[in-house]
């Protein structure tokens, strides 16, 4: 009977792996034209700009599961100005205007699938880029957060913590809560170049309770609010 | 010799025409690399057309300069202008809103952003 029942654990954990080795095939043939599932070897301001989509080597740090399901069924812009806003930017009056009917959509999946590459890509941890429990969640004044993203330290500048309120060169925020985890936020605005070399949020030096209030403030954004 | 003049006077002028156009185009290769830098990082709120028209700057309390007017911009003294682009606005007492990029520009291209800046407003002083 013990017997038996190591049999069925050990059947159980190969038709797992297998699901697993599958998913991450499925994602590299899938995904991995419009996306970097590796760390890039060769960092470069023309590789941001050759990229299709955003880079998906730390996905498994970056975003909630369940967030992942939901969108991978039913995609929505995360940046106003797709992927690299300079593409679709155009002069204008009183300021330049952007353009992104041009941009490609993300193909949406069924929900099978969305859960199969959700399992895949939370499986792509990002090679320590992110420390788990550098955001202590107790603690942090939420209106020193909010007055920190919006005044003092300028995210507001490129993001949007409110839907069309603020930038929009860079992905909007306003459901950050659902979408990423506080470690990620914590670790990317503590040292985007950590993450690429050339990206275009520069290091802004934030000292650690600052980095924990605007994380802390983040992470209540819901959409809808 | 009045034609002989006039003809100098017709040389002379489109020479500098030509060198003005030069000096302004912005794909001048001297400036390429640089001004590619500032399509990625820069133009997204100081404008396509470098007049501080960006696209974020609907969520601006605090308009960015504008890099295309030659008497603001040439009221900037150079080491003011390198130290607002590596160490932010407000390492020179300007607005927090212009981050500091050290992080992803080395000193030299911030050098070569300065140089950019003085041919794009088009009143460059010497070193």
């Amino acid at each position: 009977m013990r017997r038996l029942s190591f049999l069925a654990s050990a059947l159980a954990l190969s038709i797992a792996g297998s699901a697993a080795a599958q998913g991450a095939g499925d994602l590299k043939s899938q995904c991995s034209s419009c996306h970097a599932l590796e760390k890039p070897a060769a960092p470069s301001v023309e590789r941001l700009w050759n990229r299709k989509g955003p880079d998906l080597w730390y996905a498994g740090a970056k975003f909630n599961r369940d967030w992942l399901v939901k969108w991978l069924q039913k995609p929505t812009p995360i940046r106003p100005g797709g992927v690299l806003w300079f593409k679709h930017a155009k002069p204008g009056e009183p300021r330049d205007t952007l353009d992104t009917a041009g941009a490609p959509a993300h193909p949406a999946l069924d929900a099978a699938a969305a859960a199969k590459f959700a399992d895949a890509l939370m499986a792509l941890k990002g090679d320590g880029v992110v420390t788990p429990g550098a955001f202590k969640a107790e603690g942090a004044n939420l209106a020193m957060g909010k007055m920190a993203f919006g005044k003092l330290r300028g995210c507001v500048a490129c993001h949007q913590d409110k839907s069309g309120e603020g930038g929009v060169s860079g992905p909007e925020l306003y459901d950050a809560g659902e979408r990423l985890q506080p470690d990620y936020v914590h670790a990317y605005i503590k040292d985007p170049q950590a993450f690429d070399r050339f990206i275009w949020m520069p290091r802004l030096g934030l000292s650690e309770p600052d980095l924990q209030r605007i994380t802390a403030y983040l992470a209540t954004l819901k959409a809808g609010q | 010799m009045t034609r002989t003049r006039l003809i100098f006077g017709v040389l002379a002028s489109t020479a500098f025409m030509l060198g003005a156009q030069v000096a302004t185009a912005e794909d001048d290769p001297k400036f390429k690399e640089t001004a590619r830098l500032y399509d990625t990082y820069c133009a997204q709120c100081h404008g396509v057309s470098r007049n501080g028209k960006g696209v974020n700057t609907v969520g601006l309390s605090v308009q960015p300069r504008d890099h295309s007017d030659p008497v603001g911009m040439a009221s900037l003294p150079r080491e003011q202008m390198v130290k607002a682009i590596r160490d932010g606005g407000a390492s020179v007492n300007k607005s927090a809103l212009m981050p500091a990029w050290s992080s992803v520009f080395t000193d030299q291209q911030i050098e070569q952003m300065a140089d950019y800046l003085g041919h794009v407003c088009k009143c460059a002083k010497p070193n």
